[in-house]
């Protein structure tokens, strides 16, 4: 099975900082890791070659530093980590960024499989995986939370609200993992080691030549725009408080909420 | 770009029945449309549905363009996105709005790829500027702060949070037209193999919703919000971290990353309140919050505030309760 994981170098949530009054975000003091989501879908990718053989590709679209989770991603078992480099990608929305990722898959030749995770932690749209799915004309399953038969043909579970569909397809196709899908074991020290001596390729937009159009890259293919940043208000409400003894608390609520007419609006009386 | 008029809803349908969030998106999207003249519409895929079709009228759609097939009956991703891109092509609107619900989240990004157009995921607020074009607006960063998109090309496409933007209000005596479509089909390359009720909890639809965070001290006490939810009609909420750590599954969590939701009571029991939490709840009709922390963010938000231990008011207000609903 050769299968392709694209995946993402992001801050640490925790700590990236927001400037309020001048609506910035401010990455530089948080660190960056690999996109949470991607462990689950680097686990998926190695479960699948351990039972049928094959090869693991993962691919990034970052600057030079993204490298290092391309070399996380060797560690927990990809064969090769492709990089792509260029000012002529930066300031991409996912229709770029899809675009310019399934161009490079292109370039990789065959493959049977990708994978992607269920989003990034930092731009969180969901949309990049089925993008490329689109682009490469292939068909992909979203929100895949077990992998039911991986071989002749693949079989998935999705849950839709409620609903979970099994579904069957036949290769090349994408599927999207959430994080149910498997629990992703943490990389051996050696395997660590050894990562950190493989060597990444670093392909840049002329690269890509043969297989895109270099118009559609970075902010020149990106038909959104952020126009501008605001803060959530704070409305708040006026909250009536009770402190104190519990007992007295919670019957000066009951007592408030009755009036009120809540506990009617909820079918107790 | 200018030959491209009018908003376009797209109603999703599960076994034959409309989901709410069309009615959603027709509402906000016949407000906007009233302010720049222009008109609503709406596509329908399915089998046999033109009774729900009407529906889609009566909530402000001025034109449905419905595909019947039985190969549209389930969701069939590349049909749906082929008769779709077609249809878009032809009446060429300029705003094109999808639910962000698992469907729309899978169909939307493969849509827009087709037609070379911009996506906004996850909106919670829709705007016109002064230009006519779409502002749409979506928390970003754990919901920390707001960004405002615009999209070049045409249509201008975004998915939309279910129940965010209030429903549409139903009138019977709208009058609109049906315009049946013949759909294309084409090789779906996936089949649905089976299909069942997961048994996972919607909490988006729950009229109660008693949520825990890290007040809680172990998974198991869980149960203790249980009761009280039990009692209410409702369902158990959780906040992001018990979900990462595994005490509880995805279907509970509420937040900017799990669901949004608009209970007529949300009870959050130790939740301090990120600003990641309050972005899934805070339009809840009614919210009370319990927390030992007198300073805790959550209770900003609560128009009831019990400043104290969740395991000691918990039971206390389940008995209250009991004792009245017996």
């Amino acid at each position: 099975m050769r299968i392709v994981v694209p995946i993402k170098q992001v801050p640490d949530m925790t700590e990236v900082k927001f400037d309020v009054e001048q609506g910035r975000v401010d990455r530089s003091s948080a660190g960056a890791e690999i996109n949470p989501f991607d462990l689950n879908v680097l686990e998926a990718a190695v479960q699948i070659k351990e039972k049928l053989g094959g090869t693991i590709t993962a691919i990034s679209m970052g600057p030079p530093q993204a490298e290092a989770a391309l070399k996380d991603a060797m560690a927990r078992g990809a064969d090769r980590g492709v990089l792509l480099v260029d000012r002529a990608f930066a300031g991409a929305d996912t229709l770029a960024t899809s675009y310019t990722l399934a161009s490079a898959i292109r370039k990789l030749g065959e493959f049977d499989l990708i994978i992607c995770g269920e989003k990034t932690v930092d731009g969180d749209t969901g949309q990049v995986g089925p993008e490329i799915a689109e682009h490469l004309g292939i068909p992909h399953v979203a929100y895949v939370s077990k992998l039911v038969e991986v071989g002749e043909k693949l079989v998935v579970a999705c849950d839709m609200e409620g609903v979970r569909y099994s579904i069957q397809s036949g290769f090349p196709v994408l599927i999207t993992v959430t994080k149910d899908v498997n629990t992703p074991r943490l990389p051996s020290l050696r395997d660590k080691l050894n990562a950190r001596k493989a060597k990444v390729e670093v392909w840049d937009a002329e690269a890509l030549s043969s297989v895109a159009d270099k118009s559609r890259f970075g902010v020149q293919g990106s038909p959104t725009m952020v126009h501008k940043i605001t803060i959530p208000s704070e409305e708040g409400r006026k909250g009536r408080v009770f402190r104190g003894a519990v007992d007295e608390s919670v019957k000066g609520f009951m007592g408030e909420i009755e009036k009120a007419g809540i506990l009617g609006g909820i079918g107790i009386k | 770009m200018n030959d491209y008029a009018g908003l376009m809803v797209f109603a999703e349908q599960r076994d034959g029945k409309i989901h709410p969030v069309a009615y959603e998106l027709l509402g906000k999207g016949k407000e906007l449309a009233d302010r720049v003249g222009v008109g609503v519409s709406s596509v329908l895929l399915g089998h046999q549905m033109e009774e729900e079709a009407q529906e889609l009228i009566y909530y402000g759609a001025d034109k449905v363009f419905l595909y019947d097939h039985p190969a549209l009956e389930d969701f069939d991703l590349l049909n749906y996105k082929h008769n779709i891109v077609r249809l878009v092509k032809e009446v060429k609107p300029e705003v094109f709005l999808l639910g962000a619900t698992h469907l729309g989240r899978s169909l939307g990004p493969r849509v827009a790829v087709a037609l070379s157009t911009g996506l906004t995921a996850d909106c919670t607020g829709l705007d016109v500027d002064k230009d006519g074009s779409l502002i749409q607006i979506r928390p970003a960063f754990s919901g920390n702060i707001l960004a405002h998109i615009k999209t070049k090309t045409r249509p201008q496409m975004s998915t939309v949070r279910y129940k965010v933007m209030p429903k549409g209000v139903r009138d019977a005596s709208r009058k609109g037209e049906i315009i049946k479509k013949d759909a294309e089909i084409v090789p779906s390359l996936l089949t649905i193999v089976n299909k069942e009720k997961s048994g996972e909890v919607n909490i988006a639809e729950a009229d109660v919703i008693v949520s825990g965070g890290r007040g809680l001290k172990r998974a198991e006490d869980f149960t203790i919000l249980a009761e009280l939810a039990k009692l209410c009609g409702g369902v158990v909420g959780s906040s992001r971290p018990l979900v990462d750590d595994g005490w509880i599954g995805k279907e509970h969590q509420v937040g900017f990353s799990g669901n949004t939701v608009k209970p007529k009571l949300y009870i959050a029991c130790g939740i301090s309140g990120s600003s990641q939490h309050l972005a899934g709840m805070r339009d809840s009709d009614v919210i009370v919050a319990i927390n030992t922390d007198p300073s805790a963010p959550i209770f900003k938000l609560a128009d009831y505030a019990i400043v104290g231990d969740l395991y000691e008011v918990v039971p206390r207000l389940t008995n209250e309760i009991r004792s009245r609903s017996s």
